[in-house]
């Protein structure tokens, strides 16, 4: 990963500029976790005139539920979940400001018109390279919603986290112009 | 009859879960040095290389290769001449998951209710259980634990019998693109075809516990594997569905008997973590 772009946590619009579908990110800082049920919740209290219990301001959420780690470990493995089941509750988070956000597959064309709109990138981490992934995780602190165990929201000290720009802030998406290369017959 | 405790079933249970969740096969290791010594995609490369890794450091440090460790299905082989005792049969499973998932650190990953409580089980339980009643006076036991990434992106049709073999390659193909990234390419495709919708299911299940070095024995089904995954190797969707030539490992295709009027065909999709253990007590 020499070619590798470093980010640091939190991220402005006009860093996640300088990112282009394809380029290899290790991100350093914090980046919170959700999934479906705290997507949920937060949207909730978005609807109801709530405050958030984090400030997504310049935030980066990462689609994850973690196992549990041994002892004497930080983290236990953690790869993204699939994108696309939080993609119904992902704009009301964009306008609270989120940044960026980390998982894998396909994300509507709802969400890439709005990551345009807001300047956010969306990232791929590697589906299934949990043990490897947990390796770049330093500290880890629920923060919200413990009472969903796996789902709630983890705070994550990551350092050297390795993705890739899937969806850049204009919408150039990796999943579209990489598969025609090695599409044969 | 011979008699067999409810604890060794237990034990049994609870060590495959573990073995399987920390330990990419020997089949399946294979499978990548080959994928990544033909891929062409440098993205797709990087990815396997990425996929070789973690599976390394999960078997070093005894961890899950994946987080998601799945909801536990279990196939059950039981022979009629065995007799269970000191227990019951499904709890002895279920405690086996239990602490399988618990002292294993796997994610439990289970609500109680599927459309309204929605609440976590807390132990993953309870498991999916397949018993099918056979000869002699043995239970072998196949683990499989199943990531909803993959499962998500299955499929079940009715085809007519005239749509015959083309039906049933275009239905795989088709499933499989519409899954693009999502089911953490290169997945291993299982394909049921025949019996009732149910049956096509279990099939297409039950085809995701075979090793990835073995073919279907009848030469005509071997061949219809092979074509269906030299098709979706030409999709280019690639390792993590960034580009590629690795979409897929292998397809493994298992049938049954049908009704004159029908041809259910089911495909069930594995993860690139294409976990199965199995035990013979």
């Amino acid at each position: 990963m020499d070619d590798a772009i470093r980010i640091n946590t939190p991220v402005t619009s006009e860093e996640l500029k300088m990112l282009k579908a394809g380029d290899r990110v290790l991100i350093s800082g914090v980046i919170y976790t959700g999934r479906d049920a705290a997507h949920k919740r937060l949207v909730e209290l978005i609807q109801k005139g709530r405050g958030l219990p984090v400030d997504l301001n310049g935030q980066i959420i990462y689609y994850v539920g973690p196992a549990p780690a041994k002892p004497g470990y930080a983290a236990g493995p953690a790869g993204p979940t699939t994108s696309g089941r939080m993609d119904s509750y992902t704009i009301p988070l964009l306008e609270k400001g989120l940044k960026g956000m980390i998982g894998k597959g396909t994300r509507s064309r709802e969400v890439i018109e709005a990551m345009k709109k807001y300047g956010a990138v969306y990232f791929g981490a590697v589906g299934g390279a949990a043990a490897l992934i947990a390796r770049s995780i330093k500290k880890v602190e629920v923060v919200a919603f413990e009472d969903l165990g796996t789902e709630a929201i983890h705070r994550f000290y990551v350092e050297n986290f390795p993705a890739i720009v899937i969806i850049d802030s204009e919408g150039n998406n990796l999943y579209e112009t990489e598969p025609p290369k090695y599409r044969r017959g | 009859m011979r008699e067999i405790k409810a604890e060794l079933i237990k034990e049994i249970v609870k060590d495959l879960f573990i073995k399987t969740n920390y330990f990419a096969g020997k089949d399946l290791l294979g499978k990548f040095k080959e994928a990544v010594e033909r891929e062409e995609s440098p993205i797709g490369k990087s990815v396997l290389d990425q996929i070789i890794r973690n599976a390394q450091i999960a078997a070093e440090e005894k961890i899950a290769i994946c987080q998601d460790t799945g909801m536990a299905v279990l196939f059950v082989e039981l022979g009629q001449d065995v007799r269970i005792v000191g227990g019951d049969f499904n709890e002895a499973v279920n405690s086996g998951i239990r602490e399988a998932y618990e002292e294993g650190y796997l994610r439990r990953s289970v609500v109680n209710d599927p459309l309204f409580d929605r609440k976590n089980t807390g132990d993953n339980t309870p498991a999916v259980i397949h018993i099918e009643i056979v000869k002699g006076d043995r239970i072998k036991l196949i683990a499989v634990p199943k990531g909803f990434g993959s499962e998500n992106m299955s499929a079940v049709k009715m085809f007519t019998p005239a749509e015959g073999v083309k039906g049933v390659k275009d239905f795989v193909v088709e499933t499989v693109l519409k899954a693009g990234p999502n089911p953490c390419p290169p997945i291993v495709v299982g394909v049921g075809i025949g019996g009732t919708m149910e049956k096509a299911a279990l099939l297409a299940k039950k085809a995701l516990t075979r090793p990835l070095d073995r073919r279907h024995p009848d030469e005509r089904y071997a061949k219809l594997e092979s074509e269906i995954l030299d098709l979706i190797n030409s999709s280019g969707i690639g390792p993590a569905g960034l580009g590629g030539r690795t979409t897929a490992l292998a397809v493994n295709i298992e049938y049954f008997p049908t009704h004159i009027a029908g041809l259910p065909v089911a495909v069930n999709i594995s993860c690139h973590a294409y976990r199965h253990a199995e035990a013979t007590i």
